[in-house]
């Protein structure tokens, strides 16, 4: 199965939901660990950590599928302004989905950080501490993620708006299970 | 193929409605998780603030222990500390070291007889390229904290102190112990717990403190203010330019039932003590270009074998400690890299 139909493959579905829940939960702990002194700080800066190297190799897994799939073909009837929205947030997602997790390691490296994923897993080194250069990326990261969520909330709004206004199967293309018009095609 | 008019408006309009509830629910529990709708939240930024002095913080500087100086040297481990963590700096051997003496100060430029609390930050290297960083020092009652998550109300200290008796070893610590005009006399500890986790994982709560091989000579807090405000600092470089200057690594194991969540707290006398190494200090060299400054002694990154125990401050400080090395990295051009040249002259 590919995208040439009027929905995603199974492969990019699966892939959407779960990172879906992944980042959800990044952009959470991100802001939540920043925000406490309690000792739940430290594993949630470690899940923070594991979740981000997990989906920095998941979004690598998804640009790969996604260019060798595709995508199935928005409706007709779009307006060009909404097609331009999504093809622009979509780019916007996949650029965030990668830079995030690279400029949350490359903060952690120039700040002289040592990374430790859960299971006492160490990842090397692979930039020298730099003051100018720990500030620039951490303000990214600060930022950017915020941006993030931003353009999630933004993507969320628009796939409800396609499922329950437009109703143009849009929303059905990324569905993670069938919905009842695919399951029994009309005429 | 016309639909009868008003069921479709109606439910456009509600899903809508139900669009904003998401998207409005969404972003109002991402706010409260950021705590931008809890203004009392203790976060790590209003802890770190809270610790600035009148005169406001120590630009490009520690926010808290602002004032010290670097060292290198190794950590000579005699083995005995593998039978409690298999962290491999207890393998026997010799670790790199490297580390910083400071004040418990925010203010970088503190006269060193102001300051009762003194302090050593430590970073062993393991051969895998694990680390151990720790931030231990003279009885601290960890107290900066405590001021931290009070209000500015002066009176809330006394009341607090009222309420929790456990307070006052720092305070009995302060007003007898003796002062030294060393940083080589001082004995440093880690106050908080930590679990070292054997090979065969087997877990211990421990405490650890660095116990000086130099000869404790007391001295009035008058007369080090005679020594000059940098007196410290001056004096551990001359004396480990003569000759490294060893402290003993003391790791002292909990029985069962211990307190280890409440750093205040001294653990009953005769627990089992074992002595894992020394610390070997060869080499002082200023902050300015040394290389501890660079370091956010962050007592939560530990080596595999040692994890942090239900004390909850070492998770409090990484926090605090997080944003203290944001904010100063992010203040370089403050920080007096070539300092001399401005004024003052060496010191």
């Amino acid at each position: 199965m590919t995208s040439a139909g009027n929905r995603f493959t199974v492969l990019q579905r699966f892939l959407h939901w779960l990172m879906a829940i992944c980042i959800l939960a990044m952009l959470f702990i991100g802001v939540g660990m920043n925000s406490t002194v309690a000792p739940k700080y430290v594993p949630l800066l470690v899940s923070h950590k594991t979740l981000g190297v997990t989906i920095l190799v998941l979004a690598l897994i998804r640009l790969a599928v996604r260019l060798r799939y595709g995508a199935p073909p928005l409706p007709a009837d779009l307006p060009q302004q909404m097609r331009l929205g999504a093809h622009l947030s979509h780019i916007a997602l996949y650029v965030l989905m990668i830079a995030l997790p690279l400029l949350g390691l490359t903060m952690q490296w120039t700040g002289a950080y040592p990374i430790v994923l859960y299971g006492d897993i160490w990842l090397p080194t692979l930039l020298p501490q730099s003051d100018a250069m720990h500030t620039l990326l951490w303000d990214a990261h600060h930022y950017l993620a915020f941006a993030f969520f931003a353009v999630i909330l933004l993507h969320v709004a628009a796939a409800l708006f396609h499922a329950l206004v437009r109703r143009d199967g849009v929303f059905e293309s990324m569905a993670p299970v069938p919905t009842q018009d695919e399951a029994a095609p009309a005429e | 193929m016309p639909e009868p008019s008003p069921s479709p408006t109606r439910s456009t309009f509600g899903s809508l409605v139900l669009i904003a509830v998401v998207i409005g629910g969404g972003a109002t529990a991402f706010a409260y998780t950021a705590g931008w709708l809890s203004p009392t939240r203790l976060t790590p930024t209003r802890i770190v603030d809270s610790l600035a002095p009148p005169g406001g913080p120590s630009l490009g500087h520690r926010r808290n222990h602002a004032k010290g100086i670097c060292f290198t040297g190794i950590f000579e481990s005699n083995g005995n500390g593998a039978e409690l963590s298999s962290a491999q700096v207890f393998a026997r051997g010799e670790y790199p070291a490297l580390g910083r003496f400071n004040l418990a100060t925010a203010d970088a430029n503190a006269s060193d007889s102001t300051v009762r609390v003194r302090g050593l930050g430590l970073q062993l290297s393991m051969p895998d390229g694990e680390v151990w960083r720790s931030a231990i020092s003279t009885p601290e009652g960890f107290y900066e904290l405590q001021l931290a998550a009070l209000s500015k109300d002066p009176n809330a200290m006394k009341a607090f102190v009222a309420r929790h008796p456990e307070f006052d070893p720092f305070a009995e610590w302060a007003k007898t112990a003796p002062w030294t005009a060393s940083y080589a006399e001082e004995t440093y500890n880690s106050l908080n717990s930590f679990i070292f986790v054997s090979g065969s994982g087997a877990e211990h709560a421990v405490r650890w403190s660095l116990l000086p091989q130099a000869q404790l000579v007391p001295i009035t807090q008058e007369d080090l203010a005679k020594l000059g405000p940098n007196y410290l600092e001056q004096e551990i470089a001359e004396r480990v330019a003569k000759a490294p200057q060893r402290w003993t690594m003391v790791v002292t194991v909990a029985d069962p039932g211990d307190p280890t969540a409440d750093p205040s707290i001294a653990w009953p006398p005769g627990r089992r003590a074992v002595e894992v190494g020394a610390l070997v200090v060869q080499r002082i060299e200023g902050e300015r270009d040394g290389p501890c400054r660079d370091i956010n002694f962050d007592p939560t990154i530990l080596p595999n074998g040692v994890h942090v125990s239900d004390d909850p401050f070492p998770a409090a400080r990484s926090a605090a400690y997080a944003v203290s090395y944001d904010l100063r990295t992010s203040e370089v051009k403050y920080y007096p890299y070539h300092s001399e040249a401005a004024g003052g002259g060496e010191q």
